[in-house]
């Protein structure tokens, strides 16, 4: 089942999402990238409809870089949030909704302070510190209400996130195999390696 | 969609109230009263004791018309899902931690249940699913653990306790017995615990948490478990764990009850108020963090944010 963590530390967003792309009980791909860089400091995992959450994803991204192209300037994580919500709760009143669950982090350089937002298909948005979608949420947030620390090093935060990913490793019978991670701090987004 | 499809197929539940009234309108002829009696003939009659179960061709299926589950809501009798057990082993004997919830539907029944059962000095029953099946076996259990003792001159082991009540629920298995229970204890062979469920599973092992929380719990409790934990510790981690399900898991929470089993038998550590756990912290008992479990508690004045020395001092 697919699975997706985020957390927040000092100055800087971890996001890591599985890699697995399945259809009914096969694998079909297991290295798909599931994060979308949306801008020079923003990230967004996706996961949910197969189908709905790729046009979804490439429908925000552009619609942002837009915003960027236009207006010189790229939006601050909590208006990229607020405009990702707005969309998908509009598109849930439509004939064809999309179904896809977000986690959207980025860093805001003009107040230097980190951003995630949790977003569900429903169009619910909560800014939170760390987030979980998937089977994976059951095992890793009261993990994470225990050992997350707002003020950890990035070394520190990829610490709790390898706790996470054994914990869901060990209990979830159907777990995914691997995971890509990315983080987003003042210096833009990058990959790391875990 | 659910009760859709269940009004249109041949093997629903409803059809099967259908067959199943069709077929008891036809003993109509022969009814209790005809006999003499309004009790019946039932087990007089025949002078062995038998259960009295529901008067259709298929009782198992009837039953599983008026319980919960397939987690059908429109069901007449709902059965305590929602708890959070755990047991551990390490190595100052095994650490027994419950919550204290019974709830009925969205319905909170009793925020003060008493989820260890204590079947003898020694041995120590986890309850989790049907609360009257498995307080009613577990104490079966524990006359037969005292009829054990009387014959054979010692103290039954955990592992032969915990595999008469896995025969006996596997006894009844298909007749609606509901229950998730950790037979937990210390004999010869030292601490011992056993997951044994309605289905028949019986596990040995060192670790185990049972019920709708128990997601939750594992999440503290397998990252926090190391084999030589003091009491302390181990005191501690049974504690939060029931805590993080107590706080994440709407069908677990109010108080956590808390056991430590020895060489010489059980002993109650002490029940503490959740809500009190997550402002306060569990007080002045062994393992204490000091504080309060909350993560906003735990983080309060903490910040995310790193501006430049410029920028943070202007």
């Amino acid at each position: 089942m697919e699975t997706s963590f985020a957390l927040t530390g000092k100055g800087y967003v971890i996001i890591a999402a599985d890699t697995t792309a399945a259809r009914s009980i096969v694998k079909m791909k297991v290295d798909e990238d599931k994060i979308k860089a949306l801008g020079p400091h923003l990230l967004m995992a996706y996961s949910g409809e197969p189908g709905d959450t790729v046009q979804f994803a490439e429908y925000v991204e552009r619609n942002i870089r837009l915003y960027q192209i236009r207006n010189t300037y790229s939006l601050r994580p909590s208006a990229a949030a607020s405009w990702v919500r707005r969309s998908l709760a509009e598109s849930l009143r439509s004939r064809h909704p999309y179904s896809v669950n977000l986690l959207l982090g980025g860093y805001d350089t003009a107040s230097y302070d980190p951003h995630l937002y949790w977003i569900d298909y429903l169009g619910t948005i909560s800014e939170v510190p760390f987030a979980a979608h998937g089977y994976g949420s059951y095992f890793a947030l009261s993990l994470l209400d225990r050992y997350h620390n707002p003020e950890a090093t990035l070394e520190e935060g990829l610490e709790t996130l390898k706790r996470c990913i054994d914990e869901v490793t060990k209990r979830l019978v159907v777990s995914p195999g691997k995971y890509k991670v990315k983080v987003v701090d003042k210096d833009g987004v990058r990959e790391v390696e875990i | 969609m659910n009760s859709l499809a269940q009004r249109f197929s041949n093997n629903g539940p409803l059809a099967q109230i259908g067959k199943a009234t069709s077929l008891v309108s036809e003993d109509d002829d022969f009814s209790d009263a005809a006999w003499g009696s309004e009790a019946g003939f039932g087990s007089v009659a025949k002078g062995v004791p038998t259960f009295t179960v529901p008067n259709v061709p298929d009782p198992t299926a009837f039953l599983r018309l008026h319980t919960d589950d397939h987690a059908d809501p429109s069901c007449r009798i709902k059965i305590q899902h929602g708890t959070t057990t755990l047991a551990f082993r390490f190595q100052g004997g095994v650490i027994v931690a419950v919550d204290s919830r019974a709830t009925a539907g969205s319905y909170i029944a009793s925020g003060t249940v008493k989820k260890v059962i204590e079947i003898n000095p020694y041995l120590l029953g986890t309850m989790a699913g049907g609360a009257a099946d498995c307080q009613y076996w577990e104490t079966y259990l524990g006359m037969h653990c005292r009829l054990h003792e009387l014959r054979n001159k010692e103290r039954i082991s955990v592992s032969a306790a915990s595999k008469f009540l896995s025969n006996l629920v596997y006894s009844y298995k298909g007749m609606g017995l509901s229950m998730g229970t950790m037979i937990c204890g210390w004999d010869k062979t030292g601490p011992a615990i056993f997951y044994v469920d309605s289905d028949g599973t019986r596990l040995k092992g060192d670790l185990f948490s049972v019920g709708s929380g128990s997601t939750f719990a594992y999440g503290v409790l397998d990252q926090g478990y190391r084999w030589d934990l003091t009491d302390a510790e181990a005191q501690e981690l049974g504690r939060r764990s029931i805590y993080a399900a107590g706080h994440r898991d709407a069908f677990s929470g109010n108080t956590v009850n808390l056991y430590h089993v020895k060489e010489h038998g059980w002993d109650f550590i002490g029940n503490y108020d959740v809500n009190k756990l997550h402002y306060d912290g569990p007080g002045d008992v062994a393992g204490s963090p000091g504080h309060g479990y909350g993560y906003d508690v735990r983080t309060v004045g903490l910040s995310s944010a790193n501006p430049p020395a410029a920028a943070a001092s202007a």
